[in-house]
């Protein structure tokens, strides 16, 4: 019965099922050329990277709704991303060291009291920065649930908390930015702290180490972590068209080209932006705590107000206002820039000098940025319902 | 300093007054004492320098400084304290020296280098000398050599040396040396007068002295040890009592209460001072959980103490019972109850001894330190307000370009960081060209404004022109230029810091006390603020091309119909707040090394300025500045170790004062205000 | 006749100037009237007072037959009471259908988690066809509005204001731009409305206004001058002196 609902929806949305086709077709190749599963055709650390450009496609997805639907240029949302990553770190480090403390003191004679395992943990977890006691933040962090819930719930408060403050007094366009641009930098600067109780600069790490599957091969759970991602990525993208294409998606793109007509239409525009605000924020949380298990550490330098600017730009290259354009953008950009900046692209040599990708990848980024602003405005989403276009009427 | 005075002293004395040196009391005390000399220890000098002290005088002086510096010899066969120079080989292949007497300064002629004997004093015994040496330069008739032993005695203060200091105040002439002379006698007095009325005098006399050296002599006067006994003795100079795990200590040895959010933590908890008990004999020794644990598992037969088996014992209460068992049946020493502990402590008393023994000299020096402390805080404040108000000057230099090409333009300009960065660098490259620190700064600020005006030019031209309708692309625009010209900075100057260094001048500060002084760069920094809002505001109300661009920003349409060029107006405007930020990089490196990253630093905090100021006024900029700086200065006062915490919470405020004044301290009302 | 909308002695200045000085105004529940003035006289400065996007510094707004003050409302809230504004230059959403335009606008529950679940129904197309009709845009449901004449957007505005149903309609120069039969269909249109409801009518075009048949306030300076029938403010010499004399 769901099934054939499931399917007439698809039917409906043609889009939509392309979108889920691909990347189900994606996901298989990837899987049966994996070294973990399949022909080893793909190293782990490129199935990691996959897996990550998965993340990346999810929140590039969270940018569109908040900024190409709605118009509200965030340049906060990597905070909710790191955020949610922090969040599952926290879990996977506690966790993790508490076993390894566990199995350390197997053999001694007296078994350990609580407060003797929490005091080795937080030695282990905390020694970097100078101390042993576990912070307040930190009680559920062994609670594998409720972790998980704060991943959805603390950067959903944040946004929801900012939001409504951002909103209410009416701040709008580039200072609506550049007020979400400072609450990126805030966050970043008091995690840097090393009585921030998240390990300063040195941020979390082993985070690849899932407690309980250290038997596991890295090569397998990256597969894991993969799959999982290309089936977030999926719900997230039926979620997001869902909501574009109600009834509130035809109001945020109205408050988009025209707020102060939906405000006098009767629509409480702060209600709605706020709601897409926090959505999109939590879908960055739930985003981040997918990438960062893949990534394997996290410290507060990944949520420097710059990535969420790469984080417009991937959106507007791909093309804002289509939620593919969203993810091819995330997806092309993010996998050249690792491309170009990880010395695999071969240097160009000139006659008087040499042409080092490492170093010009991002001059020459920078001034696509520009180019597409200036000549592509609708980036390559744009571009691809051109060519549909064109291929309908001929 | 004092050594080649010393040296110039000597060869002065050579030349002239060679016969007048020649004391026959002088070379007996020492013929008395040439054992002692030949081979000093630091155990058996301290009667010779007593008596060479005694004796006073510059051949005095000049013997020991001699012996100090290991250049005394004595001839073997007869003692006497000889000056030996090699002189190269005899006929029969023997080194030779030439030798003059250490005293009278005659020459002896040559001698066979075996017959003379150097005299080499230890490490202690040359300390020794040396403390004893400078009062004797106080003796000296050279104003050099006094104000050299001066020097060197007030840098470290021996008992000693009061005695010769007060002799020396009555002889001194000269009255500048005199007072200094006086005021070292008063540190001297201080640290080690006998008399407790002649050191409170000295305490009293440093009231209102706020240089560092009058708080580093009277705090050793208040340091004090923890002690605890039944009763509280009547015959020593209490400083505090002490009520464990409450009572803090204070600056002066007293004791106070803790305040709410000072971090402080009390000067004894329970434990520590349960175990001054045991130490002091007053009570039994605790077990401690270590030795708990460690009896447990030494005394467990089979893993199990008596019945129960070790592998349960994981709580304190179980390990506790475990432990009773233990004492009941093995004998071993039983736990001491927190209630016992507890009642332990209060049936003694703790307390805090000054190591001074007279109350009122300790009293007299919490009372002067005290009033110090007060002026002290007076003046840090004084120097926070300074700080914050140089920290605004910054931001307001690195914000008052973006004041015109976002206040005034509304182009959103993330490329004004690297604006600034550019100004930085081309100082730096001036500075490579041109050698003189002085000229290279005169020539780098025009020369930054030139560069960063092109720079700001192009990319009106090619690029913003195009995007006037289109804000948020603008920023993202600009954005990638960012991103860009950091990276062409990073490719050609590479990662290192570059120093931009400032002219001499500039080096120094303006010193007001031992507490406040500021730097002279921050003067320039802040007078520079000033120069460029004086400059702004001439421009933009009083010049033709102000009163153009304002036409310009406000209407285009009707601007253009009266025969301004709305595209030239634009291109200058936006070319003059991008140089007005290569000015400020100038500034900017010359406090902090020049990177890459320089403008990045500044960008959010220099839109935040404009922003809280509030957008389109010069005044609201200078206003957030003014408030950003003096804030995160403020907020730094509360925790100086964390300015990383003060930036956070700065920004927080900032969100939520923008909460209450969306448009900034100083906004536009009326129709002017929508959009 | 019932009090729709009492405006109270309002004043409201920008900076050291006085756009409002003053006003009071009231208006019935199915009136139809126009307000003129020359520029500045304050009357988008009156409209967004009503509507909430401007708080006066002096005086009171009360709405309705318990007179519900409306000074502490939102925009939103105002619109929800019953009161629709149609801007001087014509607001429709540019990149959205006809038919999308009108949906939104009809008067469903305005929540967002509503709105999120809100599923087309047979009423709603009904309705949305019966106003397309009344604005003469049957043809044009599925055409982007940004694709419609300057007219037919005006006309697509007043159709959005209808589908919201409410009691009051604030209309910033109905006319402005149209062609002389455009002119007519809105004249008709507009009186049609004020059969059912309160209509106040700005514009500077007398013409436009005669045809209109109504009662007119005329502002200057942020005051009214005077109020009655055309033919009575038209041989009024104040308003000969300030507006029409010149």
């Amino acid at each position: 019965m769901e099934n054939t609902l499931f399917t007439k929806y698809l039917l409906k949305n043609p889009s939509v099922m392309i979108f889920l086709g691909l990347l189900a077709l994606f996901t298989v190749f990837v899987v049966i050329m994996a070294e973990g599963f399949g022909i080893g055709l793909i190293s782990t650390s490129f199935v990691k990277t996959l897996g990550k450009t998965l993340c990346l496609c999810m929140i590039a997805i969270a940018m569109d709704l908040v900024w190409g639907f709605c118009g509200i240029l965030s340049l906060g949302h990597f905070a909710f991303f790191a955020l949610g990553g922090y969040m599952i770190g926290m879990w996977l480090m506690f966790a993790r060291t508490k076993m390894i403390v566990l199995d350390a003191a197997q053999n001694v004679a007296l078994p350990m009291t609580n407060a003797e395992i929490n005091d080795a943990v937080g030695t282990q977890i905390f020694g970097v920065v100078g101390g042993a006691e576990i912070p307040m933040i930190w009680a559920f962090a062994d609670q594998f649930w409720v972790q998980l819930a704060f991943v959805v719930l603390v950067p959903g408060v944040l946004a929801l908390v900012f939001g409504w403050l951002a909103f209410r007094s009416r701040v709008n366009g580039v200072y609506l930015s550049i007020l979400t641009q400072a609450m990126t930098l805030a966050l970043a600067l008091y995690l840097f702290q090393n009585d921030s109780g998240l390990r300063g600069n040195n941020g979390l790490s082993g985070l690849q180490n899932i407690p309980g599957f250290d038997d596991v091969p890295q090569s397998l759970i990256s597969i894991w972590f993969f799959i999982a991602s290309a089936a977030v990525l999926a719900i997230i993208y039926v979620v997001a068209y869902g909501v574009v294409s109600s009834k509130l998606g035809n109001i945020i793109r109205g408050i988009r080209d025209n707020e102060a007509r939906v405000r006098f239409l009767g629509y409480n525009v702060e209600s709605y932006k706020l709601f897409v605000f926090v959505l999109t924020a939590i879908i960055a949380a739930v985003a981040g705590a997918l990438y960062y298990p893949q990534a394997g550490i996290i410290n507060p330098a990944e949520l420097a107000p710059i990535a969420s600017i790469y984080l417009a730009v991937w959106v507007a290259i791909g093309g804002r206002g289509r939620l593919y354009g969203a993810v091819i953008g995330a997806a092309f950009v993010s996998l050249l820039s690792s491309y170009f900046t990880g010395g695999q692209a071969p240097d160009i040599p000139f006659g008087f000098a040499t042409l080092r990708w490492t170093e010009w990848w991002l001059v020459l980024l920078g001034f696509s940025f520009v180019a597409v602003t200036l000549y592509a405005p609708k980036g390559i989403g744009g571009l691809i319902d051109h060519l549909s276009r064109k291929g309908n009427s001929s | 300093m004092t050594r080649p005075l010393f040296l110039c002293f000597l060869v002065f004395l050579f030349s002239s007054f060679q016969a007048a040196m020649a004391s026959p009391e002088f070379e007996e005390l020492l013929a008395r004492n040439a054992k002692l000399i030949h081979k000093s220890s630091s155990k058996t000098v301290d009667p010779v320098l007593a008596d060479i002290q005694e004796f006073g005088g510059q051949a005095a002086a000049e013997f020991m400084e001699t012996w100090k510096d290991k250049k005394l010899y004595y001839v073997k066969k007869t003692g006497q304290f000889v000056l030996a120079e090699p002189a190269g080989k005899n006929d029969a292949g023997k080194k030779m020296v030439s030798v003059i007497d250490a005293i009278s300064k005659q020459p002896l002629g040559q001698m066979v280098a075996k017959s003379v004997k150097q005299i080499k004093p230890n490490s202690g015994v040359r300390a020794k000398i040396a403390t004893t040496l400078v009062p004797i330069q106080l003796t000296s008739d050279d104003i050099e050599v006094r104000r050299g032993g001066l020097d060197a005695m007030s840098r470290d203060i021996q008992p000693g040396h009061l005695l010769p200091l007060q002799r020396a105040i009555e002889a001194e002439t000269d009255p500048d040396l005199k007072s200094r002379m006086e005021q070292v006698y008063v540190y001297a007095a201080i640290a080690h007068g006998t008399d407790a009325g002649e050191v409170e005098a000295a305490i009293l006399s440093l009231r209102d002295n706020l240089s560092l050296e009058t708080r580093a002599a009277l705090n050793p006067l208040l340091t004090s040890q923890v002690k605890v006994a039944v009763e509280l003795p009547g015959d020593v100079n209490i400083a505090r009592i002490i009520t464990p795990g409450v009572s803090v200590k204070k600056s002066d040895g007293t004791s106070g209460s803790v305040m709410l959010m000072s971090g402080a933590t009390p000067e004894l908890d329970q434990t520590a001072a349960y175990q001054m008990l045991v130490d002091a004999g007053f009570a039994a020794e605790t077990i401690s959980s270590d030795k708990r644990n460690e009896s447990l598992i030494e005394f467990a037969e089979n893993g199990r103490i008596g019945d129960i088996p070790l592998s349960t014992l994981n709580t304190e209460e179980a390990r506790d019972t475990a432990y009773d068992w233990l004492v009941l049946n093995r004998g071993l020493p039983p736990r001491v109850a927190d209630d016992e502990m507890r009642s332990a402590i209060a049936a003694h008393v703790f307390y805090g001894v000054y190591d001074h023994p007279s109350p009122d000299v300790t009293s007299a020096a919490s009372d002067v330190l005290a009033g110090i402390n007060n002026k002290v805080m007076v003046y840090k404040l004084m120097d926070l307000a300074l700080d914050g108000l140089s920290l605004a000057s910054i931001y307001f230099l690195a914000a008052i370009g973006l004041a015109i090409t976002f206040g005034v333009m509304r182009v959103i300009n993330m490329a004004h960081g690297e604006f600034i960065m550019m100004g930085a660098y081309t100082g730096y490259v001036i500075q490579l060209i041109v050698p003189s620190y002085t000229i290279s700064i005169m020539l780098a600020i025009p020369a930054a404004f030139g560069v960063t005006f092109l720079a700001g030019v192009l990319m009106e031209r090619l690029v913003i022109r195009h995007l006037y309708k289109r804000p948020l692309e603008t920023l993202l625009a600009t954005f990638g230029i960012s991103i860009a010209l950091q990276q062409i900075a990073k490719n050609i100057f590479g990662t290192q810091a570059r120093p931009l260094t400032s002219p001499s001048w500039l080096d120094g500060a303006f010193v007001v006390n031992d507490v406040l002084a500021i730097s002279n760069i921050r003067i320039a920094i802040f007078c520079l603020g000033l120069l460029f809002l004086g400059l702004m505001l001439y421009v933009m109300t009083r010049t033709r091309f102000g009163l153009e661009t304002r036409a310009v920003t406000q209407n285009p349409a009707m601007a253009a119909s009266m025969g301004i060029n709305p595209d030239r107006i634009n291109m200058l405007t936006f070319g003059f707040g991008s140089g007005i930020a290569g000015i400020a990089g100038v500034a900017i490196g010359l406090f902090s090394k020049v990177t890459s990253e320089l403008g990045s630093d500044y960008i959010v905090q220099s839109f935040m300025t404009v922003v809280v100021g509030g957008v389109g006024n010069i005044w609201g900029t200078l206003a957030g500045a003014a408030m950003i700086g003096s804030l995160q200065k403020g907020i730094e006062w509360f925790n100086p170790s964390n300015t990383l915490a003060a930036q956070t919470y700065m920004i927080i405020f900032i969100i939520l004062f923008i909460q209450f004044r969306p448009r900034g301290i100083i906004a536009l009302k009326g129709r002017a205000a929508e959009d | 006749m019932i009090q729709l909308l009492n405006v109270d002695d309002i004043s409201v200045s920008f900076d050291g100037f006085k756009a409002i000085n003053g006003l009071s105004f009231d208006i019935g529940s199915a009136e139809l009237r126009a307000i003129i003035g020359p520029n500045g006289a304050g009357k988008t400065t009156f409209m967004d007072i009503v509507t909430g996007k401007t708080r006066p510094d002096a005086g009171d707004v009360r709405w309705g037959e318990k007179g519900v003050s409306l000074l502490r409302k939102s925009e939103a809230q105002i619109a929800q009471l019953g009161i629709g504004r149609k801007f001087q230059k014509p607001t429709v959403f540019e990149t959205q259908s006809v038919y999308d335009n009108l949906m939104m606008a009809l008067a469903n529950s305005r929540n967002p988690f509503s709105v999120l679940s809100y599923k087309r129904s047979r009423g709603d197309d009904d309705k949305i066809e019966d106003l397309a009709g009344q604005i003469n845009l049957m043809e044009q449901l599925d055409v982007l509005a940004g694709a419609l004449s300057h007219g037919q957007k005006q006309w697509l505005e007043i159709g959005m204001l209808l589908a919201q149903d409410p009691k009051l309609l604030l209309v910033d120069e109905p006319a402005a731009g149209m062609t002389a039969p455009e002119r007519a269909v809105t004249v008709k249109l507009l009186k049609e409305l004020a059969a059912s409801r309160a209509v106040v009518v700005v514009e500077h075009d007398m013409e436009f206004i005669r045809q209109l048949e109504c009662r007119i306030t005329v502002l200057h300076e942020g005051s009214v001058l005077a109020e009655g029938q055309i033919d009575f403010v038209m041989q009024n010499q104040d308003v000969i002196d300030v507006y029409l004399g010149r």
